[in-house]
């Protein structure tokens, strides 16, 4: 898989980010190092193998349908850069 | 040139556990924002998810309801997207092994005929919480108490073919749902609402025609109405020789249009992949046995026995058994009475009645249930006759009157001594000679007016067949 140009600018959207020109430069080759050597994983032969999701034998971790307190809105909103009426405030999205 | 309306159906159903999908936090509506967050549904980073045992129980009671195969090793997957309803920046939702694959329910269609629309998939995910604009700042206000609220997601293949069977097949799941207990379906607090997909294609064509996904649309109407409009507008952009381009629409009830959602255009790429904090999930034989076991009788099981068993009419079956609430309501008060067929009636015209002359939905009825059985009862021991029993109901409906102590008080129980009638009806004889007069010399409608003067001197608390048979005997 090659990582251009254009791939860094379509990631930047995806990731709604934005970044400087070297910081585009700098992604390209380390990301195509990093996919080039998650490449060499397709030169194995993988016909007939099940895909693997978990690599620990551990299923059906699970728990009762109980409620527990939660936060406190003050508490929880003590991080948000903007706050309005215990709710977070975000750039508009409601269309 | 004649086309054909291509419908299929994506419906979320809010699942009514106590507790949120994948934490302890309170799922209740209507409470106040961000009153039922922690650290788990906001997003904090460290935060790990564990599922709620009951999501797989109650996915599983629905994919045996609606025919489905339940899938024995089925996990989630992580479905990416940055948008501020979903502070983690993916929703833990199910792609590759969905718990319950290919199943069918049955609708009425337009001949009275039922036909049978698949069911692709059911997965299980989390709900996303609520963005309200905020004219002021001209920004939006996140309220995180619907994240991670877990839902079903039921996904129909392409098999409806109008804006009436969608709201059928709708209907016909949210039956399923409130009957086998797993979701509320209250659609104007959005535990079931729909996506859309809709395409045309001329009658006869093979192939599907290209089509527009209008998201969240949460009620009966609104579902019809956007199918109709979109399938027009589809239609006509054909007719004029343009093209349909996939897209997702936002559907504006009000309005009664849809326009592109600008901000969906470029967001379909999620990258999923398999959720690395939740472990598989196994589901045995004896598990699905047990669930397939508990399954309560569903609607077109207890529809034909309605009509096999206790003789009600078809329509009035369909009708009554389209809502858990009427089912209740009906074999409470036919168990009371003893009398289906009375119990079925009054529900068809009473309670239907007064349902609809307040604009209540069945869920929202609020009188005590044990009520209309024994109103129904009071008529059938003679204690007050018919017209006082749909009044007594009205007030039972609206006010949660006690029907027996609201008879009492209002003095409405049919008079039971003979001799009071007697005498009430001698002396409407002796004011109304003229027509005794007429009687007696062969004209037989004058009876009908002497009863119906004999009913008004009794206030209308007198039994007519006994008023008839007293005033025939006193005419002799």
């Amino acid at each position: 898989m090659t990582i251009d140009r254009n791939l860094v600018l379509y990631l930047e959207k995806l990731g709604r980010i934005r970044l400087t020109e070297e910081e585009r430069a700098a992604c390209e080759t380390e990301l195509q190092s990093i996919i080039g050597y998650f490449d060499q994983l397709n030169s194995l032969d993988t016909c007939g193998v099940e895909p693997l999701s978990h690599s620990f034998p551990v299923a059906n971790v699970m728990r009762e349908d109980c409620t527990a307190p939660s936060m406190e809105p003050a508490l929880l909103l003590s991080n948000a850069p903007q706050k309005k009426d215990n709710c977070f405030l975000v750039y508009r999205t409601v269309e | 040139m004649q086309y054909e309306t291509v419908i299929g159906l994506e419906v979320h159903t809010e699942l009514s556990t106590k507790s949120k999908i994948f934490c302890a936090c309170a799922t209740r509506f209507g409470a106040a924002p961000n009153t039922q967050v922690c650290p788990v549904c906001s997003g904090m980073p460290g935060a790990l998810p564990v599922l709620n045992q009951n999501v797989v129980e109650y996915a599983v009671r629905t994919g045996l309801a609606t025919n489905c195969a339940i899938t024995r090793g089925t996990k989630f997957d992580r479905k990416n997207y940055f948008y501020p309803d979903l502070p983690k920046a993916y929703q833990i939702s199910q792609l590759h092994q969905p718990i319950c694959t290919e199943g069918w329910v049955e609708i009425p269609n337009a001949e009275n005929r039922t036909k049978r629309i698949r069911i692709r998939e059911i997965h299980m995910e989390e709900d996303a919480g609520k963005l309200l604009h905020d004219p002021w700042e001209d920004a939006s206000l996140a309220d995180y108490n619907r994240c991670g609220v877990p839902l079903l997601e039921i996904v129909s293949q392409p098999d409806l073919r109008s804006a009436e069977e969608a709201v059928a097949y709708v209907e016909k799941l949210k039956a399923i749902l409130e009957y086998i207990g797993v979701s509320d379906c209250k659609m104007q607090e959005g535990s079931l609402r729909a996506d859309v997909n809709v395409s045309v294609r001329p009658c006869g064509a093979g192939e599907y025609g290209t089509r527009t996904e209008m998201k969240n649309l949460n009620s009966l109407r609104a579902i019809a109405r956007a199918i109709a409009s979109e399938a027009a507008r589809q239609i006509g952009l054909l007719e004029e020789g343009g093209r349909v381009v996939q897209e997702t629409r936002r559907w504006d009830d009000d309005r009664g249009e849809s326009s592109p959602m600008r901000s969906k255009e470029d967001a379909q790429d999620y990258k999923y992949f398999p959720e690395p904090d939740l472990p598989p999930i196994e589901i045995s034989e004896a598990q699905v046995e047990a669930a397939r076991q508990a399954l309560p009788e569903l609607p077109e099981t207890k529809k034909r026995r309605y009509i096999t068993e206790l003789g009600l009419p078809e329509y009035d079956t369909g009708i009554i058994t389209g809502s858990i609430h009427l089912v209740r309501l009906f074999e409470r008060a036919s168990d009371q009475c003893g009398n289906p067929k009375e119990a079925a009636n009054w529900i068809m015209g009473e309670v239907l009645g007064q349902l609809k002359a307040t604009q209540t939905l069945p869920e929202d009825m609020s009188f005590d249930p044990d009520s209309l059985g024994r109103l129904i009862a009071l008529v059938q021991s003679n204690t007050i006759n018919r017209g006082t029993a749909k009044k007594v109901f009205a007030e039972v409906f609206s006010k949660n009157v006690d029907p027996e102590a609201y008879v009492q008080e209002h003095g409405l129980a049919l008079i039971t001594d003979r001799g009071a009638i007697v005498q009430a009806l001698r002396q409407m004889l002796a004011a109304n000679e003229k027509s005794v007069a007429q009687y007696k010399g062969g004209k037989a409608q004058a009876l009908q007016y002497l009863i119906g003067q004999g009913m008004r001197a009794l206030k209308g608390q007198a039994p007519a067949q006994e008023v008839r048979q007293l005033l025939e005997e006193l005419l002799e």
